[in-house]
C-alpha cells in the first residue's frame, strides 16, 4: 500500500500513531541476508519461535501450530533459530544467496537431508 | 492567603511538586537536588500525597520511567542534577521527541572533572539543544514560582513540550530565603487537570508511541516538534501573566532592573542575579546608569524581545556561568551578541564566565564588570572580549 506523505505541520504530534498495526505496510523481509529454513518433520509445536520472533514473522495456523516463516517479514534476525529446543534444530539459518531460486521444499531437502 | 515561610530552594521545589501532586515521580538521588526527592519522599508518607514514587536505579532509568508514565497519560515530574541530568541525555530527546510534558526541577552544578558538586550551569546549558523549555530562576521564590507555571506551559495544547525549572546548586538550593507559600488550593485551581492528548492506557483508542520514522518521516517530525517549542514562548507570557494575577507576582520572559535608560548594562541568568542587582543599586546611587537584563526563558530563546531590551545600552557584558568549551563565548554571550546583529545598536559588547564550580561571586567582582564597562565607553576599545571572574591568574 502506497503511504500518503504528509508535511510536517500536518503529521501527530509526538510521531504518535493513531492507526495501530500500519507495521504491515513495512517489509522487513527486505532486510534479509540470511533466512531460517523449518523442518516440520522435527518440530515439536512448542512454539518457542512463534513467542521469540521480533517480527511477528513465524506463521500459524487455525489449530495454532506452527507453520512456516512469512518471508515478508521476516528480517533473519535468526533469534527463532537460537531458541529452537528441538534435537535436532527444526530451524537453521541459510545464506539468502543459497536460497535462490528455490521453492522452500528444495530448501527444506538441502538444508535438513541428514536428518529425517 | 499564601503565607510567608522560610525554607531552601529545594524545599521550595518540593512543595510546588506536593501541591501539584503529579500521578508519577520517578527519581535517583543526586547533590545538590536529593533533598527535593528526599521531601517529596516524606510528604508521600506523611500522606500529604497520594503520588506513585518510583525509585531508579540511575537517572537514565528515572528518565525513562518517566517517559513510559507520561505516554501513559499520567502528570509526571523529576528532579536532578549536573550528571545526572547528563545521564538523562538520550532520553531527554526521546521526552520532547515523543511531546510529553513532564516537568523536571533541575538544581544547576557542575559537571565533573574535577569532582565537583557546586553550583554552575555546566549541566543545563549542555542540554539547552534537547528541545525542553528552559526556565531559569533567580532564587526559591522563583524556583518555586516557575515549577507551578512550567506544568500549565508543558501541558499547553499547542505546546505539549516537557520543561525544566532551573536553580542555583546551594546558592539557592541550599540557602535559607523567605517566600511566599501559596495555598494548596489555588495551585491546584491554576493548573488544573491534565489532558494528555493520546494517553497509552486508553485502550478504546489505541496508539503507537515511540515508533520510528524513516528518512521520509522524520524531519517532518522534528519541525513539528520544533513549532511546538516556539509556541512556548506566547504561554509563557500569558502563563507568566494569568499567575500574577492569581498570586501577585507577575512573571514575563526576562526580568528588567533598572534597564530602561541604563549605559552600562550586565546581561545574566540565575542567583548571581540578586548580587548585581545590589550592586546597581548603589552604583545609582553613584549616579552611574547601570541595570540588568535578567533571562529567565532560555528556551526557546526570546532573542526579538531580549535584543530590543538591549537598544539604549553603551555597553554590554554577558555572565556565563560555564565554560566557553571552544565557541566564541559562553552560550548566553553568543546567543544576544547574535540576536543584536539583526537590531541597530553595534554597542560593544565582552563576556565573562563566572562563578564555575561553586566559585563565589560577590559584589566587588560585579562591581569591576561595571568599572570595564565604564572603561569601554570612555576609551571605545575593547581590550578583552572574553574574560572570567574572580579566576586566580589573568586569563589570556
Ligand atoms: S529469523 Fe528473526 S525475524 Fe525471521 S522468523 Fe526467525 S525470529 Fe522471526
Ligand atoms: S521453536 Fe522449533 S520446535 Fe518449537 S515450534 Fe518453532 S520450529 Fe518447532
Amino acid at each position: 500500500m502506497a503511504e500518503k506523505l504528509l508535511n510536517w505541520d500536518e503529521v501527530l504530534i509526538g510521531g504518535t500513531i493513531k492507526d495501530p498495526g500500519n507495521s504491515k505496510q513495512y517489509e522487513t523481509g527486505s532486510w534479509r541476508v540470511e533466512r531460517p529454513v523449518w523442518n516440520p518433520d522435527t518440530c515439536i509445536q512448542c512454539m518457542f519461535c512463534w513467542v521469540y520472533c521480533p517480527d511477528s514473522a513465524i506463521k500459524v495456523d487455525e489449530n495454532g501450530k506452527m507453520a512456516g516463516i512469512d518471508y515478508t517479514f521476516c528480517k533473519g534476525c535468526g533469534i527463532c533459530v537460537e531458541q529452537c529446543p528441538s534435537k535436532p534444530k527444526s530451524l537453521k539459518m541459510i545464506l539468502e544467496s543459497q536460497a535462490k531460486g528455490k521453492t522452500e521444499e528444495e530448501l527444506r531437502k538441502e538444508v535438513f537431508s541428514s536428518e529425517k | 492567603m499564601g503565607k510567608k515561610v522560610a525554607l531552601t530552594g529545594n524545599e521550595a521545589a518540593a512543595h510546588a511538586i506536593r501541591q501539584i501532586n503529579p500521578d508519577v515521580i520517578a527519581a535517583f538521588p543526586i547533590t545538590p537536588s536529593t533533598p527535593i526527592p528526599q521531601t517529596v519522599a516524606q510528604f508521600i508518607a506523611d500522606g500529604e500525597m497520594d503520588t506513585e514514587l518510583v525509585t531508579v536505579e540511575s537517572e537514565h532509568s528515572a528518565m525513562s520511567a518517566c517517559i513510559g508514565a507520561a505516554a501513559a497519560g499520567g502528570r509526571v515530574m523529576t528532579a536532578t542534577s549536573a550528571n545526572g541530568y547528563a545521564l538523562m541525555w538520550e532520553m531527554l530527546y526521546i521526552a520532547s521527541g515523543m511531546r510529553l510534558p513532564i516537568v523536571m526541577a533541575v538544581v544547576a552544578r557542575a559537571l565533573s572533572s574535577p569532582l565537583n558538586i557546586h553550583g554552575d550551569h555546566s549541566d543545563i546549558m549542555g542540554g539547552r539543544d534537547t528541545g525542553w523549555i528552559q526556565l531559569i530562576s533567580e532564587n526559591s521564590q522563583e524556583a518555586y514560582d516557575n515549577i507551578i507555571q512550567a506544568v500549565k506551559i508543558a501541558e499547553n495544547k499547542n505546546v505539549m513540550t516537557p520543561a525544566l525549572v532551573a536553580q542555583d546548586g546551594f546558592n539557592t538550593s541550599h540557602t535559607i530565603e523567605i517566600w511566599e507559600l501559596e495555598e494548596d488550593k489555588k495551585v491546584k485551581e491554576f493548573i488544573g487537570e491534565y489532558q494528555p492528548l493520546y494517553p497509552m492506557l486508553n485502550t478504546d483508542e489505541p496508539v503507537t508511541h515511540g515508533a520510528w520514522a524513516p528518512p521520509n518521516w522524520y524531519f517532518e517530525h522534528k519541525m513539528n516538534q520544533l513549532r511546538g517549542l516556539l509556541d512556548a514562548k506566547d504561554v509563557v507570557e500569558k502563563v507568566g501573566k494569568e499567575f500574577g494575577d492569581v498570586f501577585g507576582r507577575h512573571y514575563g520572559l526576562y526580568e528588567t532592573y533598572k534597564l530602561d535608560d541604563a549605559e552600562y548594562v550586565i546581561v545574566a541568568a540565575g542567583s548571581v542575579c540578586g548580587t548585581t542587582k545590589d550592586v546597581i543599586d548603589t552604583l545609582r546611587e553613584n549616579g552611574v546608569k547601570a541595570g540588568l537584563l535578567k533571562i529567565r526563558l532560555f528556551r526557546p530563546f526570546p532573542y526579538k524581545e531580549l535584543a530590543d531590551t538591549l537598544q539604549s545600552a553603551k555597553a554590554i557584558a554577558v555572565l556565563d556561568r560555564v565554560s566557553p568549551a571552544g565557541a566564541q563565548g559562553g552560550p548566553l554571550f553568543t546567543e544576544i551578541r547574535s540576536a543584536l546583529y539583526d537590531t541597530q545598536t553595534r554597542a560593544p559588547i565582552v563576556n565573562y564566565t563566572y562563578g564555575l564550580g561553586g566559585r563565589d561571586t560577590q559584589p566587588r567582582h560585579i562591581n569591576s564588570v561595571f568599572e570595564t564597562l565604564k572603561r569601554i565607553v570612555e576609551t571605545g576599545k575593547v581590550e578583552k572580549q572574553f574574560d572570567c571572574l574572580n579566576l586566580r591568574g589573568e586569563w589570556r
